[in-house]
């Protein structure tokens, strides 16, 4: 690649000798007021009363949390379904730093939980298990905090533990692959 | 161009202060059900599908991602994003068009600008070290625009009134208008400004709103719709954004859109200009030679109704829907993006016959 | 009406670092459109039209930050146009402007793509907390880490397979003076003894945070005949989306990314990607994408993208060389990235890729990726005309 030249920068003599601004530091805050939506509205409402509700989009898929649209169908997801608290670890990571907004003890594991009779992981925090035994297949169950702290949001839940149930054998969606 | 496209649907919400009950998704999913239905197609019928959005505006990054589920993208799509305006999003479904692999694109943009404080989120569109940490709003800026018409005695604040009264009695034939009134301009001016020499009915209101259109191209749209709104020209420029680098009482960048998109072959029946603030719409209408068109904004423009993001498509669509509908021949459509009309769009519209 | 050929006729970069302290965004961007435009051996005046394309404005606390820009960028009195589609968005931009030439709209389009991620809080602007969603435990590589592990488990494939891909990838940068990591003391054992992040992805097999920008002229098949270097002809171009959250979605072995290839392949008559593709740039952000986007553009069958990895296939001296340029996990300012690695493709074809050269290259596919795996972006470049 050819090179270029990059004019030298004429100082003006007045300012000969002064120090260079080099950078400016503008901090910004702004604050905005967010819509749940309909459909995280129920989601939520429900996790408020210990729930964890599920919605059927026209053609069976169960999704949850539900944001009110079937993204195959482009169509808003209707009938709610109260979903079992248990499902099967179909993934998971082990997270061993340290980030923005994270508050917990690493290492510590991050699991996709496809819950019973729905038909997309959820993402949360799986704990009660080393992880060096966490697995793939491994059942597990929601933990919720004490009746009293339940709240419109994800944090109702603490955790996931394994169950106790045998491992499951896990299914790809879509390509129909057998772990 | 060699292949003539057509939008041969628009649907749009009606324009709200603030929707505070559906998310983006949830308002999306029926303007886009909407214009499918109007114009006789699936989303698998549809070979491109282009939107316009901004994350400042919403408040999240990526915001575009999560409302893409709205328009069941399943099995996978051709599609893109602009963080533009939607009339920039229908610019880039339109050269799709051009290329003859898919002959019919879905476009659409939505825009809540109620959650955040939109004045202080335009600001940051600013020079970021001389121009941003003053936080200039967006009214400020057009006040300066205002005055600069004043003193170069191109309008006086009584004209600003006249388009500010015109375009909300317009709006009162537009169902999906957020403010529609008839004040005469004597009353207007007896409005305190709120930024010198702006009033407050020289500005547009605070819109969450959505909207979308349906492109197709050559017989494909003549089997879709009765009459199409083919475009005949379509064309958009940009200037520096420093206010002090422009004269800011011409629109040069508009003017230069209009000749390359056709602006002067014929007259134009109906006009739909992007100018949120009154004396914008000076501007535009000398840069297009529309000076005493008598068509201008029978939607009430964006006086009546601005939602960012997408007030310039729905100009376009407004347009698109009378020449469909019969009622007018051939239109011009503008938009405009950046402070004090710094980018602008221009697409003109025809009928067949 | 068929369209119009298009080739890159001049590229452009920055050198990309963790922090461009030197340069403003103005700046950085006018290193890599200036370089862009040396190479095609053209002025600011002779472009038509200019496409950008980046990544979220939150990166950089700017606002549609090209308004800004239009000057810097020499876009006064011409269109200027900004496209934004995550990660891929660098391919979707270069595919943006390709279209401009190729429907006959404009004969010399410049298209920059560029991200200045030190200017805000990169880490704050990927994960920041999206209100009422469930909360991101993890943080961007985690979202990641847990289809790495279904990969790894679905293929059998040995531990060690993305150690080999960082190490392909660092050792490739060294031969590239633009490249952000430049790291003369890297081993086998210094990135499996590298911090684990989010297992079973390390701190070396992880993508650095960097400023930086790309930039390519593209033009029209009149002004490339002129061009007295060789230029890249563009064969092909594809594009595919879906959903963020959907059921059928395989997030290992995306449709999309599957559709996009086989689109791209078609347009450019290539039916056996193996044998006719001559070397790839591809976004590999975290070690483990090699293999699995190895199986997704149908270079290796299911299941055995990490046996080219282990084999050396994808090595730059091997059969099918991947990411020559050090990819992703040497550069990435995000917005930049996809556009590095079309302009790379380009690179390879024009015999102009420095040391980090495959011999007689004259096919060659960039490769973009965005989102949580679901936008896609590709194009195929050749030495020869179409």
């Amino acid at each position: 690649m050819a090179d270029i030249q990059i004019p030298a920068i004429q100082i003006p003599a007045i300012l000969e000798g002064k120090e260079l601004v080099r950078s400016v530091r503008t901090p910004a805050r702004m604050e905005y007021v967010y819509t749940a939506g309909m459909a995280t509205t129920r989601f939520l409402t429900g996790i408020s009363q210990g729930k964890i509700l599920g919605e059927r989009a026209p053609g069976g898929k169960v999704y949850v949390p539900s944001r009110g649209a079937d993204p195959q169908l482009g169509v808003p997801t209707s009938e709610p379904v109260d979903l079992p608290h248990v499902g099967t670890l179909v993934s998971f990571c082990v997270v061993n730093v340290a980030f923005y907004g994270q508050g917990m003890e690493i290492p510590y594991t991050s699991g996709l939980i496809l819950l019973d009779g729905s038909d997309l992981p959820l993402m949360h925090l799986i704990q009660e298990c080393s992880v060096d035994d966490v697995r793939i297949g491994m059942r597990v169950e929601a933990v919720w905090v004490e009746d009293s702290e339940l709240a419109p949001n994800l944090e109702s839940i603490r955790y996931f533990r394994p169950n106790g149930e045998p491992d499951v054998v896990v299914t790809q969606p879509g390509e129909g692959v057998t772990w | 161009m060699v292949i003539d496209v057509a939008v041969i649907a628009f649907a749009q919400m009606p324009n709200v202060r603030a929707e505070t009950v559906l998310n983006e998704v949830e308002m999306l999913m029926p303007v886009i059900t909407d214009v499918r239905a109007k114009a006789g197609l699936t989303q698998a019928d549809i070979g491109f599908t282009c939107s316009g959005s901004t994350d400042y505006l919403s408040g999240q990054a990526f915001s575009f991602v999560s409302t893409l589920d709205g328009v069941g993208p399943w099995p996978p799509i051709q599609e893109s994003h602009v963080e533009m305006d939607g009339a920039w999003a229908l610019y880039e479904a339109w050269v799709k068009l051009q290329l003859g692999d898919v002959d019919t694109a879905l476009v659409y943009c939505y825009g809540k600008t109620a959650p955040g404080p939109i004045h202080e989120v335009l600001s940051r569109q600013l020079d970021p070290y001389h121009v941003a940490p003053l936080w200039p709003d967006a009214i400020s800026l057009a006040a300066l625009q205002a005055r600069q018409m004043i003193d170069a005695g191109k309008a006086t604040e009584a004209d600003f009134a006249e388009v500010a009264s015109r375009s909300r009695r317009s709006a009162m034939n537009n169902p999906n208008a957020q403010l529609a009134f008839d004040r005469s301009v004597a009353d207007l001016l007896d409005e305190t400004p709120i930024v010198d020499p702006l009033r407050k009915s020289d500005c547009p209101p605070i819109t969450d709103g959505a909207c979308a259109v349906v492109l197709a191209s050559g017989d494909r749209a003549r089997e879709l719709r009765e009459r199409p709104a083919w475009i005949r020209g379509i064309d958009h420029r940009i200037e520096p954004m420093a206010l002090g680098l422009r004269d800011l009482t011409v629109s040069v960048s508009t003017r230069t859109a209009g000749e390359k998109a056709g602006m002067a072959a014929a007259p134009v029946d109906v006009a739909e200009l992007h100018a949120p603030f009154a004396p914008q719409e000076l501007i535009l209408r000398e840069a297009l030679g529309l000076d005493d068109h008598r068509n201008v904004n029978p939607s009430g423009g964006p006086l009546a109704a601005n939602p960012v993001m997408v007030a310039g498509l729905t100009r376009i669509g407004e347009v698109a829907q009378r020449i469909m509908d019969g009622t007018a021949s051939r239109g011009v459509a503008h938009a405009t993006s950046g402070p004090c009309l710094q980018q602008n769009l221009v697409t003109v519209l025809e009928g067949e016959g | 009406m068929p369209k119009e050929l298009v080739a890159v006729v001049g590229v452009g970069q920055t050198k990309h670092q963790a922090t461009r302290g030197d340069v403003s965004m103005a700046g950085l961007v006018r290193e890599a459109a200036s370089r862009a435009l040396a190479d095609a051996e053209m002025t600011w005046a002779d472009i038509d039209a200019v496409v950008v394309g980046k990544a979220p404005d939150f990166f950089e606390g700017v606002m549609m930050p090209e308004l800004y820009l239009a000057d810097a960028l020499g876009a006064t009195g011409k269109p200027l146009f900004r496209v934004h589609t995550a990660g891929s968005v660098g391919g979707s931009t270069a595919i943006v402007a390709a279209q401009l030439v190729q429907a006959g709209i404009h004969e010399r389009v410049l298209t920059v793509a560029f991200e200045k991620q030190s200017e805000s809080d990169a880490m704050w602007a990927l994960s920041m907390p999206i209100p009422f969603q469930p909360p991101l435990h993890a943080g961007a590589g985690g979202y990641f880490a847990p289809h790495i592990r279904s990969y790894m488990a679905r293929s059998n494939a040995p531990d060690h397979i993305g150690i080999l891909v960082a190490l392909k990838d660092r050792t490739n940068a060294l031969k590239n003076p633009y490249a952000h990591l430049q790291e003369h003391e890297i081993s086998f054992d210094s990135i499996k003894d590298s911090m684990m992040l989010w297992d079973p992805i390390r701190y070396a097999e992880t993508c650095p945070s960097s400023d930086g920008a790309c930039a390519m002229v593209l033009a029209s098949e009149a002004v490339a005949d002129r061009s007295s270097k060789p230029v890249a002809w563009v064969k092909g171009t594809a594009v595919r989306s879906e959903p963020t959250m959907s059921a059928d979605r395989d997030p290992v072995l995306p449709r999309g990314g599957s559709d996009c290839a086989a689109d791209v392949y078609r347009q450019a008559g290539i039916t056996d990607p193996r044998r006719q593709v001559d070397c790839v740039e591809m976004y590999v952000p975290f070690s483990w994408f090699e293999p699995m986007w190895l199986e997704n553009l149908h270079f290796a069958p299911r299941g055995e993208g990490w046996k080219y990895v282990e084999d050396g296939v994808t090595q730059l001296d091997g059969d099918l060389p991947v990411n020559m340029s050090g990819g992703v996990l040497s550069s990435n300012p995000i917005g930049a990235s996809g556009m590095l690695r079309f302009a790379e493709a380009a690179l390879q074809v024009r015999g102009m890729a420095g040391d980090h050269q495959v011999p007689d290259a004259r096919t060659a596919v960039g490769h973009a990726y965005g989102g949580g795996s679901q936008f896609f972006a590709m194009w195929v470049v050749g030495a020869d005309k179409p």
